[in-house]
């Protein structure tokens, strides 16, 4: 029977892919076959527009033990400890059903972590939203708050991190990044290559149900008004189920059984068994009968194409089959030997004892479609553009509008409904610049962020991603860790418009531009593309997850102040950049104009210093300058412990709000002991950094004196003012 | 001192208890669920988590559990039992423990640190306790709401089984420092012979000073006096 064009076109495969497909398999495809194709095929598996981009990321370091290509990446921490990490986007099905949407991202990369064989120790996460006043916001920031929460609680992994941002260009199409990591040893790491002919294909897990069928695709095409109508494709999560699983797997993988493993992720059972058949060169043979079903009556196509959750393939050694089942049996969950590796390189399906599919696997991955699409410059425009009057704002009402702003404010509303401390390992909670994680049972940790700066991408691709990933580096360097690699979730708009494209292709150069200098690779990531609702695309939004390493954690660093009566320096030169800055973004809703540009040299060379001077115990605190200036830097270090800031402006020609709320990149202020200035001072000039004195700590309250005296206790209330007020809680 | 931990499916803060006794020299053994029976121990722990999914109500499921039985057993011959989070909903639902733990007044998950007052130091898990009686332990909870009508708060009350009451900085025990709506800021009640603890704060969680505090020690310290 032939497939009718209509159907074809429903599957997202337009004409010319279809001819493709007929050309490789020299025949028409049934629906099955159809159904699998399309499920490898679509953007979300198979990176057809960004693949010739991504090549170009860098991807290794001497610390890099897996990169991009597995379920996570990889990196030596020393000592035989091996950490996984990895961040992905769950953005559709979260706009459809934020709770739903959230939880099941939460769950998907936990599993690619221990998928590698690692315990997962944290995980952190990248939440847009459209305008507060837009009246879907509310809904779909506390649902996918709490679908968060629900999942990663129940599992008991530390939520240690994260960003939450606003913006209406998120408005149709929010974004939930969820980063994972995990800690395994350097000779205990599993990967999703098949080994061997004739080997059990073992499927353990949850059952298979109907939901979530063509969830790839779903994430493949923009939304239209039938958003809603697509709420079937959600997948629907069970943390409990999750939970076993990971502890059955990590159970079994104690032993030599496992040859490969690999999750069940998007695109279920067809992308888990083409990958792991494809990448060991082998076939690939599956008896559907043997699929365990949640309903009754499910279709090849149905379970091939269902994104059910909490499942996994495994491919063991023979012989390991009993011992496997056992370990399984204990943990409640559905073991079945459904098939096993062949030397075809074809991908067979049996069902009721018929051959129901049978297709060559280099169809469904190597040659899958790979597009050089067109894409338009965004970088132009990097002329600066004042609004009137602005020098007239009054210092104070600014520094009040910036920390009461949604993007600004406190976010404990939110990290309070993460568990953030089961584990017994966190040693720096959410609301820092980094979360930090000890390494269980030794006196070393990680330090974790993820960031992102949309605004600065939309005005300026290449600055924006190179800004992004500094800001990353910046962060792991404020808590006194080594930064080492990062992941990297890619969300941007329909790749199809050269304009969409050219904000990706610019920011993966900013992005390379950076981590190439840094020697901060990128070991995995995922690309979210489609972003888009009746023809408006979201900003570009790459959110970079960044790791680094403290060897000691006598070392690990804070940004709050310590004691009255230090002195405060700023590392990095103050030019005074305010396009795209939260003064003119907050205070005057000045949207125009380029981002700051990051010197890559400036941003190392200082970073270094910075880790110089925290392992000779010579800073008591370091925060990064970022977003809102010195001034809402300093309010932040403050806030805490009560501890303010007595300043001098320094002499020089920037001027005051310039010199406060400017943007410019790879700064950092630091709190430095009397005791300790002459050492500091020494290594500053030494390493050629810039640095400013620009004055001492005190006693309750921000200060320039005779412009600005502002109390914390007041700035600690505006700052958490906007949550619990938009949530309508009491404080 | 021996220790039994008790692993259900879900159990989530079984290492980490289990971590923390073995820090304190108390020999531990962890228990899977369904075991018939204990071995030989002096405390039983049943850790937090969510036990079965925290499906049907939270404990439920786990008070059902095979090793239940052995563990009433054990109360009734005056073993120690410490049920920490998920743990004190089992001990309710095994009826171990009188009252109900609702959902918390804003029906939200909470994971922050809060202030405690220890109100009893006159059992075996708080002895330590004597010389500092405010402190602060991490809570991580949805079902942390401790109910009971008014009877069963007057019989708490009047016969001091109450362990553990939220409170601010300063002890002062009020509406504002009840962070999830306990009757009478209730984090923590003993049974009527005081072998039975059971408490939403996470004592394991808070054992190391790089951990921004110790106050969890003194628990496991006053154990090993018993």
């Amino acid at each position: 029977m032939k497939i009718s064009s209509e159907i074809i076109n429903k599957h997202g495969i337009n004409s010319k892919e279809y001819k493709k497909i007929v050309n490789l398999i020299g025949r028409d495809p049934n629906l099955l076959e159809l159904g699998i194709f399309s499920a490898m095929w679509n953007e979300h598996c198979s990176y057809k527009s960004s693949k010739k981009y991504l090549r170009t990321l860098p991807t290794k370091n001497s610390k890099v033990i897996q990169g991009p290509g597995e379920n996570a990446g990889v990196i030596d921490i020393e000592d035989n400890d091996a950490l996984v990490f990895k961040i992905e986007s769950h953005n559709h099905p979260s706009f459809i059903e934020p709770y739903q949407g959230a939880a099941t991202g939460v769950g998907g990369i936990l599993r690619d972590i221990f998928t590698m064989g690692a315990r997962p120790i944290a995980t952190l996460n990248s939440i847009h939203f459209g305008s507060p006043s837009h009246p879907k916001t509310k809904n779909l920031l506390s649902g996918v708050v709490s679908g968060i929460g629900g999942y990663g609680n129940c599992i008991g992994i530390p939520t240690i991190g994260g960003e939450v941002k606003f913006d209406s260009s998120y408005n149709e199409n929010i974004l939930v990044n969820a980063m994972a990591v995990g800690l395994t040893k350097k000779n205990k790491i599993f990967y999703s290559k098949a080994e061997g002919i004739n080997k059990s294909v073992i499927y353990v897990g949850s059952k298979t149900g109907r939901d979530g069928i063509h969830g790839a695709s779903m994430a493949s095409a923009e939304f239209d008004d039938d958003a809603d109508e697509k709420k079937p494709t959600v997948q629907v999560g069970d943390p409990f189920t999750e939970k076993l699983l990971l502890e059955a797997c990590l159970e079994l993988m104690k032993d030599n059984s496992i040859i490969s493993i690999q999750d069940m992720g998007a695109a279920g059972l067809t992308s888990s068994s083409v990958e792991m058949a494809s990448k060991g060169n082998l076939g690939i043979e599956i008896n559907l009968n043997k699929i365990p079903c949640r309903e009754k009556k499910m279709t090849p196509y149905e379970m091939m194409l269902s994104e059910s959750q909490e499942r996994m393939l495994l491919i063991i050694n023979s012989g390991k089959e009993e011992n496997a089942k056992k370990i399984f049996t204990k943990w409640g969950l559905d073991f079945s030997v459904i098939g096993k590796t062949t030397n075809t390189k074809n991908l067979v399906l049996n069902f009721d004892e018929e051959k129901v599919a049978d297709l060559p696997l280099t169809a469904l991955s190597v040659d899958a479609p790979v597009y050089d699409r067109k894409w338009k410059k965004n970088s132009n425009s990097n002329k600066k553009n004042y609004p009137k009057n602005y020098q007239e704002k009054k210092l104070y009402e600014s520094l009040q509008k910036i920390l009461i702003s949604p993007n600004n404010s406190e976010k404990s509303w939110i990290w309070e409904q993460y568990d953030q401390t089961v584990m017994g390992d966190s040693i720096q909670k959410p609301g820092g610049d980094s979360g930090v994680i000890r390494i269980h049972g030794k006196n070393k940790g990680v330090a974790l962020t993820v960031d992102s700066s949309s605004h600065y991408c939309l005005a300026n691709s290449i600055s924006g991603g190179k800004q992004v990933v500094c800001e990353a580096w910046r962060n792991l360097i404020s808590a006194g860790s080594t930064p080492i690699a990062i992941t990297n979730c890619l969300n941007f708009g329909n790749p199809e418009k050269e304009e969409i494209m050219g904000q990706f292709v610019e920011t993966i150069d900013g992005i390379s531009q950076a981590c190439r200098y840094l020697n901060f690779p990128v070991v995995s990531g995922n690309v979210s593309f489609y972003n888009e609702t009746k023809n408006k695309a979201i900003s570009p939004t790459p959110t970079i997850g960044g790791v680094g390493l403290i060897k000691n954690l006598d070392n690990v660093m804070t940004k709050n102040f310590k004691e009255i009566g230090n002195h405060i320096l700023i590392i990095g030169k103050t030019l005074g950049h305010l396009n795209q800055s939260e003064f003119f973004r907050e205070v005057l809703n000045f949207k125009e104009g380029p981002p700051p540009d990051t010197n890559l040299f400036n941003e190392k060379n200082n970073g270094l210093a910075i880790l110089n001077l925290i392992s000779n115990k010579l800073v008591s605190s370091v925060h990064d300058v970022s977003s809102g200036g010195i001034l809402l830097a300093l309010s932040e270090m403050g806030i805490q412990n009560k501890i303010g800031a007595l300043i001098k402006l320094p002499k020089n020609n920037v001027k005051i709000h310039e010199y406060l709320f400017g943007e410019d990149q790879s700064r950092y202020i630091i709190e430095v002991k009397e005791r300790n200035m002459k050492k500091t001072s020494k290594i500053l000039k030494d390493n050629n950094i810039y640095f400013e004195k620009i004055g001492i700590t005190q006693k309750s309250f921000i200060e320039i004196k005779n412009i600005l005296k502002a109390d914390l206790n007041d700035l600690e209330k505006l700052n958490k003012y906007w949550f619990n007020n938009y949530f309508n809680e009491s404080i | 001192m021996k220790s039994s931990v008790i692993v259900f499916p879900g159990s989530n803060c079984d290492r980490d208890v289990a971590v923390a006794l073995e820090k304190f020299k108390i020999k531990n053994e962890m228990v899977w669920h369904d075991e018939v029976a204990l071995p030989k121990c002096d405390l039983v722990v049943l850790p937090g988590g969510f036990s079965y999914g925290d499906y049907l109500r939270t404990g439920c499921i786990a008070s059902k559990s095979r090793i239940i039985n052995s563990i009433v057993e054990h109360a009734k011959k005056g073993g120690l039992i410490l049920g920490i989070c998920n743990g004190f909903q089992i001990l309710i639902e095994t009826g171990l423990l009188p009252g109900t733990l609702l959902r918390n007044k804003k029906l939200k998950f909470i994971s922050k640190n809060i202030f405690l007052k220890v109100i009893n130091t006159d059992n075996n898990f708080c002895t330590n306790y004597k010389n500092k009686n405010i402190i602060e332990l991490p809570i991580a909870h949805n079902e942390g709401n401790f109910f009971g009508n008014n009877n069963l708060i007057n019989k708490l009350e009047d016969n001091n089984l109450i362990a553990f009451k939220y409170c601010d900085n300063k002890g002062k025990i009020e509406k504002e420092s009840n962070p999830n709506g306990s009757s009478n800021n209730i984090a923590g009640i003993l049974n009527n012979n005081k072998n039975i603890l059971g408490m939403m704060p996470h004592p394991e969680r808070l054992i190391d000073p790089l951990l921004s505090g110790e106050d969890g020690s003194l628990l496991f310290t006053s154990l090993l006096k018993s």
